[in-house]
């Protein structure tokens, strides 16, 4: 069995199987992580390319450390010191890098479906690792593998996404994941800041945060986006932590100890307050070690499939 | 032929009690020795000659751990089939230990010189040695030999030697059959 995609361009090309292998693999990938010497020679003749043409810290870091963790030989691409500020396209800076015999791109792009397009006009292996607002799969998967890890099977259980779904790559993925395993998903966040086409994908909108905390098993809650807002869609930061907030106060008065998680970077005081950031209820540095992980089973799996 | 006898329940019985009298021969209480199974099929023997061991010999607390080769094999990207990996369980030192490797047929060596690399990541053991329930000769690719092995068997590339373990039905054997051309 291997998974039935050639490139991992977004949860939605995905089937619950695929997501299955990827799990069983990351949990072989997380023992070897965890070793005395945590490198296996698996992928020693594979070149990884990582294009980010958008910043990006933890994930191109946990991308970087998967791939030296496998053995893979690495170059790394940021936008901004390169030939697109001279007006190269998309594609020429992509094939001029392939030119230099590299197996797999790791691609970060602002444009919704850059993976995609790329992948039709390349002949390569492309990991999306987010383009636009649209999906970010390893981050959804990372996710997914860390409410299983902390609560079992998530089929029947109840996630909660909380916060800024428009502007969020992650809210997608996580969504698509969690809907192919069979959970219950409800969003909580401010009305502006809740897409209208999610209504379409069946869920439910709760705008009470204790409300929706009080009914979920995991809440995966995402960052205010302050940068890709060209307009308001709150009043004021000091209002936004008021009603979707999480503090201390409000998860001790809650009738059952949930699951909290953040795909980072957290603004501290802003979605969760540092209490609960650092409490023995967050799962956020989980989510950065099995990040890991994962990446290193998705590369491993889609190498495989070359 | 389609499948020929090489082990019955009587003679692999007797097979693992040798290897288990000869571990014992050399390694004697194990204090400073762990029994290492190479997945998947290796564990089964290894648990196997454990209990032999500890029912014969009185001897308990002995250090055992599985270890997968799946990411340290040669083959990677030179196969049809997804090469999808066991679980590792080694939660002992092995560092300064003496080690041996148990799996179930020996054949190209290709297995034990990935094991050999793979075990360096728990750290580094004065020796290691090697037992196989099957010493399929002549079919080395690499120079890998057994210490310690249970039956020789000659046999030719389109045979497969397999290892049935089933204690309930007593049907524990060793049979020689055609590979199967996928």
């Amino acid at each position: 069995m291997s998974l039935s995609v050639d490139n991992l361009l977004g949860i939605k090309y995905l089937n619950q199987k695929d997501l299955q292998l990827i799990f069983e693999t990351a949990d072989k990938f997380k023992e070897i992580i965890n070793r005395p010497i945590k490198k296996v020679p698996t992928l020693r003749d594979i070149t990884i390319a990582n294009l980010f043409f958008e910043n990006s810290t933890r994930t191109k870091l946990s991308f970087e450390l998967a791939q030296k963790r496998l053995s893979a030989d690495v170059v790394n691409f940021s936008a901004s010191q390169s030939s697109v500020k001279k007006g190269e396209t998309l594609v020429d800076t992509v094939n001029n890098i392939l030119a230099m015999k590299v197996d797999m791109v790791v691609l970060r792009h602002s444009s919704v479906g850059a993976g995609v397009f790329l992948s039709k006009h390349t002949k390569t292996t492309i990991i999306n690792a987010g383009d636009g607002t649209h999906e970010h799969p390893t981050q959804a998967l990372l996710d997914s593998y860390t409410m299983i890890e902390n609560i079992g099977d998530i089929g029947g259980k109840n996630i909660l996404i909380v916060g800024d779904i428009t502007h969020s790559r992650v809210a997608l993925s996580n969504i698509l994941a969690l809907k192919l395993q069979g959970a219950n998903i409800k969003i909580c966040g401010p009305n502006t800041l809740i897409p209208k086409y999610l209504t379409n994908l069946g869920l439910e909108i709760e705008f009470d945060i204790k409300k929706a905390l009080n009914w979920c098993d995991v809440a995966n809650v995402l960052r205010v986006q302050n940068e890709r807002m060209d307009v308001n869609y709150f009043p004021s930061i000091r209002e936004y932590r008021k009603l979707f907030g999480i503090d201390k106060e409000m998860l001790n008065s809650l009738d059952k100890k949930i699951v909290l998680m953040h795909p980072g970077p957290i603004n501290r005081g802003v979605e969760l307050t540092s209490d609960v950031a650092d409490s023995d209820q967050s799962v956020i540095l989980n989510q950065v070690e099995n990040g890991v992980a994962v990446r290193m089973a998705v590369m491993y799996l889609l190498a495989q499939n070359k | 032929m389609n499948k020929k006898t090489i082990l019955n329940y009587k003679e692999l019985d007797l097979t693992l009690r040798r290897l288990a009298c000869e571990l014992v021969e050399n390694h004697q209480d194990f204090t400073d020795t762990v029994l290492i199974g190479i997945q998947p099929r290796g564990v089964y023997l290894l648990y196997k000659l454990v209990s032999i061991i500890q029912n014969d010999y009185n001897i308990e607390n002995i250090s055992t751990g599985e270890l997968d080769i799946t990411f340290f094999r040669d083959d990677f990207g030179r196969r049809d089939e997804l090469l999808k990996a066991n679980s590792t369980e080694i939660n002992i030192e092995v560092e300064g230990k003496k080690v041996v490797f148990v799996d179930d047929v020996l054949y190209s060596g290709r297995s034990i010189r990935s094991a050999l690399s793979a075990i360096q990541s728990f750290g580094r053991p004065s020796n290691i040695e090697l037992l196989v329930l099957i010493d399929r000769r002549f079919s080395r690719e690499l120079p890998i030999q057994p210490d310690y092995s249970g039956r020789k068997v000659d046999s030719i590339d389109t045979q497969r030697v397999e290892v049935e373990w089933n204690d309930e039905k007593q049907k524990n054997a060793v049979y020689l059959t055609k590979k199967v051309l996928k």
